[in-house]
């Protein structure tokens, strides 16, 4: 088989498509740096200076360290709970297929995947404001218990995938299923625990919807609600609303500059699943 | 004996907490769907006046338009470009590693976000370049054009959406092998030949996946919405779920947009069902 020459023509059209990608987030980027009256001229040109006037001000306004906290205390421990809860709750079922009990349970966590978060929604935020869950606890729990239908779902297909030999093994030895989950299963489940906790840090930091109904307090409000909540006061200040956007989407981005080729294989891993 | 009670440990805590935080409040939803309920106050059961009203109601039946004229379009759109541009990394390039990983990128950033940031490029960026271009259509903001605003809000929607779908395209296209293309030229077939004979029938199950996932999630538009038009000019971009949102939450309707979200969650079921009936046929026939 002959080696294949590069496609340049291919390359270039996928070069410029990509600036499709690119350009708001060049544009959030000059846009943030500038100051008003250089809103009147091109739009496209860089900013006269790289002044991070906009950035102290938007830090101050929208209380941007809050803000980052809460975001960053919620996806912390929502990531950390989902992958080991969420491992532990699929690998009983994985074991326990062939019963009954387990099988329905197994569907059941499967069937709310097409339940729209619309529906329950409204008896949801009654429901949690009444237990004193409208909070940035009450949040974590939430998505942990509403992770639960889609990981539960990937999770199984890869236990299933590990021999039962090794847990055999590991029983002989005297180890109990509590041990062996831990000791065994759950190391062997490094590349799965991976993409879950991708996708869930990735939903948890960037989800709007929940936050926006649970949260009755501004001070808890999460980056993008933040940003919703100040969209009357940045008003046609352009270069305040950017420049707290961009700060807003930079944690993101920076983890995604380092980590892309694991979040893409992630990710990837989870959804062929 | 001892392991099953393990399993049962684990398992029954999780079943209650999703019973409680989930399936407990869609049975509520279904509840006070047929009663009068304001969200607050006493309330009294009407029966299914709520569901008949839904379906005399012009707000809910304009939101159900726009939001499956929405849904197809996007679901379509996206699936296209994805397509071509999984083709496209996947094919001999330059750049792959980078190209996929710009391409990708929509998928990491807060929609809402990037919402706002669209909103700007129609409000202010098109119109100077419409001004600067002398085009009547680009000179103003699409989105404050009521027959127009829905499209702002289909680029936004695939600006993103493509990122997810063209990974999945990408995960199926890596598995053809590179000597059916070959031995497909050697009986002569172009390009076009190749992709209905050959590329499309290898990637038919990701297609079915990205189509369905793809209608399910945009049938449930809401922050790219929020971000852009809040639902307007007047109502015309207003979803079905903002509008159980804004009813629900704003307007004093609990009980009756419970019931619209009872209808709702039908149509997306009655939907999902379809799709994959008619996508799995065509898988079988292929």
């Amino acid at each position: 088989m002959t080696r294949k020459k590069t496609n340049w023509i291919i390359t270039v059209l996928l070069i410029l498509g990509s600036l499709f990608i690119l350009f708001p987030i060049y544009l959030a980027i000059t846009i943030a740096f500038k100051t008003p009256p250089e809103m009147a001229g091109n739009l496209l040109v860089l900013p006269k200076s790289w002044s991070f006037d906009n950035f102290k001000q938007a830090i101050e306004m929208t209380n941007f360290f809050n803000a980052f906290k809460n975001s960053f205390f919620i996806t912390f421990f929502v990531v950390i709970f989902t992958v080991l809860t969420n491992s532990l709750v699929a690998y009983a079922i994985a074991r326990n297929l062939h019963k009954k009990f387990y099988k329905t349970l197994y569907f059941y966590f499967l069937s709310a995947m097409f339940i729209p978060f619309p529906i329950i929604m409204l008896p949801l935020v009654k429901q949690t404001s009444a237990w004193g869950m409208d909070n940035l606890v009450g949040l974590i729990v939430l998505y942990v218990v509403f992770n639960l239908s889609f990981n539960v779902f990937i999770y199984i297909g890869y236990i299933r995938s590990i021999p039962v030999e090794l847990e055999e093994a590991a029983i002989m030895d005297g180890a109990s299923t509590w041990g062996v989950f831990w000791k065994v299963i759950f190391p062997l489940l490094a590349p799965m625990n991976a993409t879950v906790a991708i996708i869930t840090c990735l939903g948890a930091w960037n989800d709007f919807m929940l936050p926006l109904v649970l949260l009755s307090d501004q001070s808890m409000a999460t980056l993008p609600l933040v940003q919703y909540i100040f969209q009357s006061q940045f008003s046609t200040d352009y270069n305040l609303a950017f420049a707290s956007y961009l700060m807003a989407l930079a944690p993101m981005i920076l983890v995604y500059v380092f980590a892309q080729k694991w979040i893409i294989s992630g990710v990837m891993r989870g959804s062929i699943k | 004996m001892k392991k099953n009670h393990v399993f049962m440990a684990i398992a029954l805590p999780a079943l209650a907490l999703f019973f409680i935080f989930h399936t407990y409040p869609a049975l509520q939803g279904i509840f006070y769907s047929f009663t009068d309920w304001k969200g607050y106050g006493s309330w009294n059961f009407v029966g299914v006046k709520n569901y008949l009203n839904v379906f005399k109601d012009n707000r809910a039946g304009a939101a159900y338009i726009f939001t499956f004229q929405f849904a197809i379009v996007t679901t379509i759109v996206v699936n296209i470009i994805s397509l071509l541009i999984a083709i496209g990394l996947n094919s001999k390039i330059k750049f792959r590693k980078t190209l996929r990983a710009i391409y990708f990128l929509p998928y990491i950033l807060s929609i809402l976000i990037i919402g706002f940031i669209f909103n700007f490029i129609f409000a202010h960026f098109l119109p100077q370049i419409g001004t600067v271009l002398g085009s009547e259509l680009l000179s103003k903001n699409i989105l404050g054009n009521p027959d127009l605003a829905w499209i702002g809000i289909v680029i936004v929607a695939v600006w993103q959406g493509v990122a997810f779908n063209t990974l999945l395209y990408l995960a199926g296209l890596v598995t053809i092998s590179e000597d059916l293309y070959e031995a497909a030229s050697i009986d002569g077939a172009g390009i076009w030949t190749k992709f209905w004979k050959i590329t499309f029938p290898m990637i038919a199950p990701f297609f079915t996946i990205n189509m369905v996932l793809s209608m399910k999630n945009y049938l449930m538009v809401f922050d790219q919405i929020v971000a852009m038009t809040g639902g307007g000019p007047g109502k015309s971009t207003e979803s079905i779920s903002l509008l159980i949102y804004r009813g629900g939450f704003e307007g004093g309707q609990f009980a009756y947009q419970s019931a619209n979200a009872v209808v709702y969650f039908v149509v997306i079921v009655i939907i999902s069902i379809i799709q994959l009936k008619i996508l799995n046929r065509r898988e079988a026939a292929n």
